[in-house]
């Protein structure tokens, strides 16, 4: 088991949200959207140059800011 | 029986489409995220009763992240709860992140009813969903529905006219998206099947390099299709009935009037060569009605049918991610560019789009580079019609030139304004094909919209204007600023009146210029100067309303000293 940032997870693979760094609000609107520790998100890919991530969280897609997915620490395989 | 009926979802779910089912009121709706953000209220008959329904801009949560989502939160916070009823509109494809916010709005005890809109689409893509069980669980009504058929409405207004009782002290505990899965997993039943091809194209059009490719395509599509559209419009229907139809009957007008006096000049305008000039005449029943319908509003109708195809598609938040890196450089982040490309239709819906941004700073950055740099359809197509007889390049030069400008200003801004910029944070929806009717009442809606907007101020431009030139009241005003004019941007002062006139409209504005026989040049820095100096008086004032006064004349300043300073170096350093 790896703990990174959802940002440097590879795309394509499948990974559960083990911790959310930064303040309440970002944890609120992460919530909402239904991003949460235990939840888990599949990454369907990332832009270059500290672009923005996409994943797929139920059936949900997603894309947030590189700073964001930076926050947002993962467990995979 | 409620007082109110509030209309509350996550965005893009259908909110929208099911008020404008229950109240007759047509709004604006699209396939992505934000496109309310105003207040949309409209009346529900039953019996005697008029019933208020009021359709609020999407959330996710009752904790509200921009100025859109805050006025949906407080509004329904104001009102007490033994009077609103609230219809939970909840995307059926997407179930399980919508139930976030029922759980939070059955907590709170209001009168909720769940309308499961999107109901059809959910077998195509292989969903089922227990309703009964689900209405069960959650102890209040759920209908399914599907708002762009009209299905279940009356469903719906059956459980408004009879509201159900408040289930109370309904508390689904501290772990809400726990209680979600185990509510999921009893009512929803998923049967597999291969990826589809419109899922393919999803899940391309978000990766960088085929995303890219497919932008690419897009947009070059999409121009070719406007001009394509606009130019056909033109040729084979408004040029033939102005010429062949209307043309007679304002020359018999003409010779009644005896060719010449007050009436003649503010109607029909001055005769070029003896003959009636629908681009040059000036008169209130040539040049600004063949301006209004043969040259603005075929590209109108053009560029508001593919951006409504892009938008019900579900296509633009694609965009945002892709664009996302170069709107950053310039203090924004991806999603801006939905309020751009709204802006190239006309500034005002672009202005208030904004208001889906999260911080006061974005909305101040965006609002000024809509309008500084984004011509609006009206100015655009008059660019089309004077700047294209002399070649594609001056055409090509004046949106290069704005680019710059843009990214410039952008730039600038990014660094001397202060705040911050939050990230991009956008959920991408699926494709979706809306049907034909759904698309042609929305052209027609902004079509409307256009001519309700546009016609009385052109003919009350027009009118003014030919009254002044009468009484030569310009005379003054061109002769102050002539050196100005004259020596700054290279124009004849003359055209000083066009460039006034802007304040109004910008297509009269260069309607203006067209009797001045202007070279290329003269052209060229012209329509740079209509474009990037005051926006239109519909603009300015939005502009205000939505910035304040503060941020306002900093925005005013900004547009002044920068359409000065680009007028004033093309003509004297670029273009000698």
């Amino acid at each position: 088991m790896r703990r990174i940032p959802l940002s440097k997870l590879t795309s394509g693979k499948k990974a559960k949200v083990v911790e959310i760094l930064g303040g309440g609000g970002l944890q609120a609107r992460l919530m909402g959207l239904g991003i949460y520790v235990g939840r888990e998100i599949t990454k369907i890919s990332n832009f270059a140059l500290r672009g923005p991530v996409t994943v797929k969280v139920g059936r949900t897609t997603l894309a947030l800011g590189y700073g964001m997915a930076a926050k947002i620490i993962v467990e995979t395989e | 029986m409620k007082k109110k009926v509030f209309l509350i979802g996550n965005p893009n779910v259908g909110k929208s489409v099911v008020f404008s089912r229950l109240t007759g009121v047509q709004v604006i709706s699209s396939n992505y995220p934000g496109t309310t953000v105003e207040l949309n209220r409209g009346y529900l008959k039953i019996g005697e009763e008029k019933l208020e329904v009021i359709d609020l801009p999407g959330v996710y949560s009752l904790s509200p992240t921009s100025k859109a989502e805050e006025v949906a939160v407080s509004l329904l916070r104001e009102c007490p709860k033994d009077e609103a009823l609230v219809i939970n509109v909840v995307d059926a494809t997407n179930l399980e992140r919508n139930l976030y916010l029922t759980l939070q709005l059955i907590e709170e005890g209001y009168v909720v009813i769940v309308c499961l809109n999107m109901s059809d689409d959910c077998c195509h893509r292989g969903i089922s969903i227990d309703v009964n069980r689900l209405a069960g669980i959650l102890g209040v009504p759920v209908v399914p529905t599907c708002a762009v058929t009209g299905m279940g409405i009356k469903e719906i207004i059956h459980f408004i006219e009879n509201p159900p009782l408040v289930s109370k002290d309904k508390i689904f505990g501290p772990n809400r998206w726990q209680h979600i899965g185990e509510i999921i997993e009893s009512v929803q039943r998923l049967s597999h099947r291969h990826h589809t091809l419109r899922e393919l194209l999803e899940d391309a059009s978000v990766r960088p390099l085929s995303g890219f490719l497919m932008s690419a395509v897009v947009v070059f599509l999409s121009f070719k299709l406007v001009r394509f559209l606009g130019e056909g419009l033109i040729k084979w229907i408004f040029d033939p009935f102005f010429i062949k139809l209307y043309m007679p009957i304002i020359q018999r007008l003409s010779f009644a009037l005896g060719q010449r006096g007050f009436l003649h000049h503010l109607l029909v305008g001055e005769l070029i060569q003896g003959n009636i000039d629908f681009r040059q005449s000036l008169g209130l029943l040539t040049t600004a009605p063949y301006i209004e319908f043969a040259m603005v509003l075929p590209y109108i109708i053009a560029f508001y049918f593919v951006l409504s195809l892009l938008e019900d598609i579900g296509y633009l938040p694609r965009l945002a991610i892709l664009l996302d890196n170069i709107l950053h450089r310039l203090g924004l982040h991806g999603f801006a560019i939905i309020p751009i490309l709204l802006g190239f239709g006309c500034n005002v819906p672009g202005i208030l789009a904004t208001r889906a941004l999260e911080s006061k700073r974005e909305r101040f950055i965006a609002s000024v580079l809509i309008s500084i740099g984004v011509p609006c359809v009206p100015l655009q197509a008059m660019i089309f019609g004077l700047l294209g007889k002399f070649g594609g390049f001056y055409v090509a030069g004046v949106y290069l030139v704005l680019f710059a400008v843009i990214i410039f200003t952008g730039t600038m801004l990014q660094r001397l304004t202060k705040g911050y910029s939050p990230e991009l944070l956008i959920e991408i929806p699926p494709y979706r094909f809306p049907p034909v009717e759904l698309l042609v009442s929305k052209l027609f809606f902004r079509i409307r919209g256009f001519l309700i907007e546009a016609l009385p101020v052109v003919l009350a431009g027009v009118l003014v204007v030919n009254i002044f030139f009468y009484l030569h009241l310009f005379d003054f005003v061109t002769a102050l600023f002539a050196p100005l004019v004259e020596g700054l941007f290279g124009l004849p002062r003359k055209a000083l009146v066009g460039l006034l006139i802007g304040f109004f409209r910008k297509d009269v504005a260069v309607g203006m210029l067209m009797p001045l026989s202007l070279s290329a040049k003269q052209l060229f820095i012209a329509t740079i100067l209509l474009a990037m100096s005051f926006p239109c008086m519909a603009s300015f004032v939005i502009l205000w309303k939505e910035l304040g006064s503060r941020y306002f004349i900093k925005a005013v300043t900004v547009m002044l000293v920068l359409s000065v300073t680009v007028g004033a170096i093309l003509n004297l350093g670029i273009l000698r």
